[in-house]
């Protein structure tokens, strides 16, 4: 009994039968240094050597913990391998594009000119030339720059009312009728329309409407709108709901006419939150492609009217670019025009979704009292 | 002054309350409208090809014939983009909810949400110019040794531009999508179901397996059925990763398209029957993505508790 006085450092009974603490960093470090040898035997590379390690890690881990667990534990540290693994294996296209984007964008991007000038004139035998001889590589993304901006403010200037709009609809006046539900169902099958799908019904709806063949920008707008309401009365939706009714109450009781109270009490309240929704959804139809490339052609020129002519933008010029280098003989500048292009499609994008996230954090609802 | 704006505003209020109460009904009424005009307009403009004589159409045999090589080859890519990211999404979702530190969980899921950020024509070029050349050996691999499966037939493309390579990309486009749906649904489990499976001496994974999955189930369907929906649907992808062909089994040739692909190749240059063969073509799309998403959204609203699943 005097040895209870005297602490002895020993394992206790509850902790018997358990791997020890260092177990993971032991077995991660075998496995790095054993996948290291096998990987030097066939010819060294890092992804290889991830994959290999990663096994032997979940291996030696796994077969261990068997050996003094039981089944049960190292079943349970085989599903914490694959579940972590899974997360790592999302992680690589993520860095692959990034990197991938970054490293052929960069010579693009400061390319003198770049951002200043359009593809207007340029032909293959500038590309031609810049690659024979070395010449720099001219043409650039400003009328495409110009046409993704038109044509994305016009669709939000479409959406952003009639998704405002259907939300008030649905929070304030639906109270769950069979038209607010239908509503509801319909806008959430919308939001899953291809988008492509969107670009020809606003090339057919213009075809039948205009007459054939319409492209312009502002059809190309239209196109986007539909895939832009949708997330629109999503969030906005969302948002109203979550102001609290003791706002709406309280104006009700002062004699304020409904319509008054959402415009001056309930939208404000909500405002940062519908602000971030519109952002992400400009995020989201900024980039879309299909759609574009259906409704407003592509141009080379600058296009300053979105009500006539084919008109550029960013996603269809990097398309083109690829697809139909403007030198076939020699691709080069024209995919480090794209490559600069996706560049600045890239930026654009996190920039919105940055934007969103700042505008919901700084101006979060005031809700409660 | 107060007195004679408050008289004033009762007539104008009471009209301001019809306009607006009127726009909010008309907006929503219009959405409506705009989904039913989607159908409408794509069928107008496609008769014309779907009754054009057969010889008229593109390959000659009518749309029929035309059409069906391509659903199969839509079919194949969204197959293969499935299989790739159902299980790793589940997974990614289940390390935000269950595995990875608290602090750490919702960064965790702002990253998973950057990959659906990206835009898709970034990811076609991607795909085109980094993967596809990077992975030709593993399918000079596939068909060395498992050439005696028809879906790995030899020889493989080299420039590796597959619709194999295409159900990647498009795997790694339709993941956030899973993952964000099964990460709401898995952090809805209730806390007591997990409590009581860890307080039977469970361990973590056979918690996941008694209390989350069967919990999840529902929602997890859906949530496949939301991104089939997307890679059904998605162009930009396949339209520059793919180099196209007729229809083939094998996976590691060239060969195969899509009908998005398909459209977005062909539409900028079409005129007179070829613009209604190719919106005919989107009208088959639409029908079979509007399926795929009613049949999941029908799902989810059946089981109200998933509401934040949207």
């Amino acid at each position: 009994m005097t040895s209870t006085l005297t602490p002895v450092r020993k394992r206790s009974a509850l902790t018997k039968g358990q791997l020890p603490k260092y177990a993971p960093y032991v077995v991660l470090g075998l496995a790095l240094v054993i996948g290291a040898a096998i990987l030097a035997l066939i010819g060294f590379n890092a992804f290889g050597w991830g994959i290999v390690s990663a096994i032997l890690f979940t291996v030696g881990l796994v077969g261990w913990s068997a050996a003094a667990e039981g089944g049960r534990k190292a079943k349970d540290k085989l599903a914490t391998c694959l579940v972590v693994g899974s997360f790592l294996v999302a992680l690589l296209p993520l860095i692959s594009v990034i990197w991938t984007v970054l490293v052929n964008g960069l010579p693009g991007l400061l390319d003198p000119g770049f951002l200043t000038t359009s593809m207007n004139g340029v032909t293959g035998a500038f590309d031609n030339k810049s690659v024979e001889e070395g010449a720099p590589v001219i043409g650039g993304i400003y009328h495409a720059l110009l046409g993704t901006i038109q044509i994305t403010l016009l669709a939000t200037a479409i959406s952003v009312p009639v998704g405002l709009l259907t939300a008030v609809y649905l929070v304030e006046y639906g109270e769950d009728r069979p038209l607010a539900r239908a509503i509801t169902f319909f806008v959430d099958v919308m939001t899953g329309i291809p988008s492509i799908v969107a670009g020809l019904f606003a090339a057919a709806f213009f075809f039948a409407v205009v007459g054939p063949g319409t492209k312009t920008g502002a059809v190309a707008a239209v196109a986007l709108s539909v895939l832009m309401i949708p997330v629109v009365v999503r969030s906005s939706e969302e948002m109203l709901k979550i102001v609290p009714n003791e706002l709406r109450e309280a104006a009700y009781a002062l004699g304020v006419r409904k319509w008054r109270t959402i415009l001056k009490v309930v939208i404000p309240t909500a405002i940062s939150g519908i602000a971030s929704g519109v952002t992400l959804a400009i995020a989201r139809v900024i980039g879309e492609t299909a759609p574009i490339l259906v409704t407003a052609g592509f141009a080379t020129n600058i296009n300053s009217n979105v009500f006539s002519g084919w008109m550029a933008s960013l996603p269809t010029f990097i398309y083109t670019q690829i697809l139909n280098p403007t030198s076939p003989s020699n691709p080069d500048p024209s995919s480090q025009r794209a490559w600069g292009a996706a560049l600045v499609l890239i930026i654009l994008v996190m920039l919105l979704n940055l934007g969103a996230r700042l505008i919901a954090r700084m101006f979060a609802p005031k809700t409660g009292r | 002054m107060t007195t004679t704006s408050l008289t004033q505003s009762r007539g104008a209020g009471r009209a301001g309350d019809k306009v607006f109460s009127g726009a909010a009904l008309a907006a929503g009424c219009l959405i409506l409208a705009v989904l039913f005009g989607v159908a409408l307009f794509l069928v107008i403009q496609a008769i014309p090809a779907l009754v054009a004589s057969p010889d008229q159409i593109q390959g000659g045999e009518g749309f029929f014939a035309y059409i069906w090589p391509i659903v199969i080859g839509t079919l194949i890519a969204a197959v293969i983009a499935l299989v790739i990211a159902t299980p790793v999404a589940i997974g990614v979702a289940l390390f935000i909810s269950h595995f990875a530190p608290r602090g750490l969980a919702s960064g965790l899921g702002y990253v998973i949400d950057l990959l659906a950020a990206i835009p898709s024509v970034v990811y076609g070029a991607w795909g085109a110019a980094f993967l596809a050349k990077e992975i030709s050996p593993a399918y000079d691999w596939l068909a060395n040794n498992m050439g005696w499966l028809p879906i790995f037939q030899g020889p493989a493309s080299a420039t590796g531009k597959t619709i194999l390579t295409a159900g990647i990309v498009l795997s790694v486009m339709v993941l956030p999508i899973i993952t964000s749906l099964s990460r709401e649904i898995f952090l809805q489990t209730p806390k007591l179901h997990e409590e009581a499976a860890l307080a039977l001496g469970a361990t973590r994974w056979e918690m996941i397996k008694m209390a989350v999955l069967p919990f999840g189930r529902p929602g997890i369907i859906s949530a496949v059925m939301l991104g089939l929906g997307r890679a059904l649907g998605e162009t930009m992808a396949v339209a520059l990763v793919l180099s196209s062909g007729a229809l083939t089994a094998s996976l590691i040739q060239s060969g195969n398209q899509t009908i998005a692909a398909e459209i977005a190749l062909n539409f900028p240059e079409a005129s007179g029957l070829k613009v209604s063969t190719l919106i005919a073509a989107g009208l088959v799309l639409f029908v079979i993505t509007l399926g795929v998403n009613m049949i999941a959204r029908w799902i989810i609203s059946r089981h109200k508790e998933f509401s934040g699943a949207n």
